[in-house]
């Protein structure tokens, strides 16, 4: 089986975003830059797949060199081989652009394929949209949010979170899966992988050349401006005995905010 | 033409799809365009009369036995050969996670862009204006599009309903042409979630408990006040789920669910950056700390400094006895 996964470098969860107001983006400087949360279980999703049975694990991310140490980890982690699709622009925002990409690379030099796998949402962009666009666009059933994945052959089954329930979703290979937290705990990577991972090649795909008509890599989105929420004034705080302190909860709720 | 797409669950129509269908009602008042919504299943008929009362003009049902459990492929299918029919300038979603799985199919069959879990709409002379959280809300963006139809999702809870409307549309019935072949990705079962009511992202009060909570047999205290609190659900922060005390459905923050209730009740937690990005846009905002320094306070409306395990009782008394009143 030939698993493909598809990761994303996002910024640290930790991290406080920084605009550049005219250049409408973030200010990448500064800030640390880890392998997308989601994508890290897709990984370990695919790694234990590989596992129970036999199939190879490739992964794919889209950007600049500065995905590399992105696919580094993925191979540390035990990824057998990494492509890196390459282009220097900034972040888009827009998911179909980013899905024709991995669209156009899978149908031209990749297409040997039975499972891809993404994570649910960039912790960044935070589309959820790639996953079943790219879906759309093979003619593949996907199921998003997975927390529980079983193959078996050429069939799966996926269960899915949605709003204060679970939905088990039947399909057939090849097929599209997002991973959600909760489908596993992703593995550290060992010494020996990491080593490994260093001396690994990865082979380099320049976006340009995969075949694009000209207009279809324009965004269609406009980026009109960017800019940092509006800041929350801090409000009251008090200090008193634990049942003064409820009675102003309830009062502040009820008479201030009117919120009750 | 605004176009609205409504998700039905328990046989009804969501509320966050009325909130979309309010919000397109307004906006299309605004650029004088009409509404219609699209339902899709099977023998849905009857749930039409309710998008008339939130501002549909016309609601196109969707109808195949095929599309009587959800699947993102026939879904998808089904609307777009509406849209390639009815040709609307815009088309909303609720950003559910049944519209967050769908949306972006049917982008993709359209061959448009999509803007996701949007949190204000504004009419720029034909155009739509759309603002969207980004890394978690640490960031707005605003974006206008260059494709069309224009494409939105919007944020559960952010969009008020309208007043209902005393008025009848026309309902039209499409019976949809599906291969079993357009449905690949169906749902075969519904399991409810243990315990759990109402999402954190659809609560209008959200009861969340972070490491203060210490244990997840205090969790318990929470689940207390939110069954006594109307449409409340219970939170946890990225701390509490790691220890394995709750499970991650319920974690609020950049790798849980981002949420905007009317009260926003934070007992135990100490909010770090990757959570505040997760509940900042509550509408208000209360915290209980023992420690005066957590970055909660910077951002709560009313703190107390204090012992939850203190606070919890006595609070749940005076709640009681306000709602008995």
């Amino acid at each position: 089986m030939n698993i493909f996964v598809f990761v994303k470098k996002v910024p640290d969860t930790e991290s406080k975003i920084r605009i550049d107001h005219e250049a409408k983006c973030i200010i990448e400087e500064g800030l640390s830059f880890v392998i997308n949360p989601y994508d890290e279980i897709a990984i370990e999703e695919a790694l234990r797949l590989k596992e129970a049975g036999e199939a190879t694990v490739t992964a794919f991310s889209l950007g600049s060199d500065e995905s590399i140490p992105i696919l580094k980890k993925a191979l540390a982690m035990g990824a057998d081989e990494a492509v890196l699709l390459k282009e220097d622009l900034a972040e888009s925002y827009d998911g179909l652009r980013t899905a024709r990409i991995f669209v156009q690379a899978l149908k031209t030099k990749y297409s040997d394929y039975n499972l891809l796998l993404f994570g649910k949402q960039s912790v960044g962009a935070d589309n959820s949209q790639v996953p079943s666009m790219v879906a759309e666009l093979l003619g593949l059933p996907q199921v998003n949010v997975v927390t529980k994945l079983e193959i078996d052959g050429n069939t799966g089954s996926a269960y899915r979170e949605i709003e204060g329930a679970v939905e088990k979703v039947s399909f057939s290979l090849p097929a599209i899966i997002s991973a959600q937290k909760g489908l596993n705990e992703p593995r550290y990577e060992t010494l020996k992988g990491i080593m490994a991972a260093k001396r690994k090649d990865i082979p380099v795909v320049e976006v340009q050349e995969l075949g694009f008509d000209g207009d279809e890599l324009t965004s269609q989105l406009e980026l009109i401006k960017m800019e940092s929420p509006p800041p929350r004034e801090a409000g009251k705080v008090i200090e008193e005995d634990p049942d003064v302190a409820a009675k102003k909860i309830v009062e502040y709720l009820r008479e201030e905010a009117k919120a009750l | 033409m605004f176009l609205v797409f409504l998700e039905i669950r328990d046989g009804k129509i969501k509320k966050s799809s009325l909130e979309a269908l309010s919000e397109a009602k307004r906006r299309a008042d605004e650029m004088s365009m009409d509404v219609a919504a699209a339902i899709a299943g099977h023998n849905i008929e009857a749930l039409a009369g309710e998008a008339f009362c939130y501002g549909a003009s016309k609601v196109f049902v969707l109808e195949n036995t095929l599309l009587s459990h959800y699947s993102p492929s026939g879904f998808a299918f089904a609307l777009k050969s509406l849209i390639d029919e009815v040709n609307p300038t815009v088309i909303l979603f609720s950003a559910t996670a049944m519209g967050k799985d769908l949306a972006p199919r049917l982008a993709a069959s359209l061959g448009v862009s999509l803007a996701t879990d949007c949190i204000k709409m504004t009419a720029n002379g034909g155009k739509l204006e759309v603002v969207r959280p980004i890394y978690a809300g640490k960031a707005f963006a605003t974006f206008s599009f260059k494709s069309s139809p224009q494409m939105v999702s919007l944020r559960p809870n952010v969009f008020p309903l309208i007043d209902p409307l005393d008025t009848q549309g026309e309902t039209v019935k499409k019976d949809v042409v599906l291969a079993e072949d357009n449905v690949r990705d169906q749902v075969v079962e519904l399991l409810k979630a243990e315990g759990v009511a109402l999402d954190v992202t659809e609560a209008e009060i959200v009861v969340s408990g972070g490491r203060g909570m210490k244990g997840p047999e205090n969790f318990d205290l929470l689940r207390d006040l939110t069954s006594i609190l109307p449409h409340s659900a219970v939170g946890a922060s990225r701390s509490a789920v790691d220890a394995g005390w709750i499970d991650h459905q319920h974690q609020v923050g950049q790798t849980g669910k981002t949420v905007s209730p009317n009260i926003y009740l934070a007992f135990g937690v100490s909010g770090a950056i990757q959570h505040l990005a997760g509940m900042s846009s509550s509408k208000v905002i209360v915290a209980v700390n023992k420690d005066p320094e957590a970055p909660i306070f910077r951002v709560a409306d009313f703190g107390v400094i204090g012992d939850l395990f203190q606070v919890i009782p006595p609070l749940k008394e005076e709640l009681k006895k306000l709602l008995a009143e």
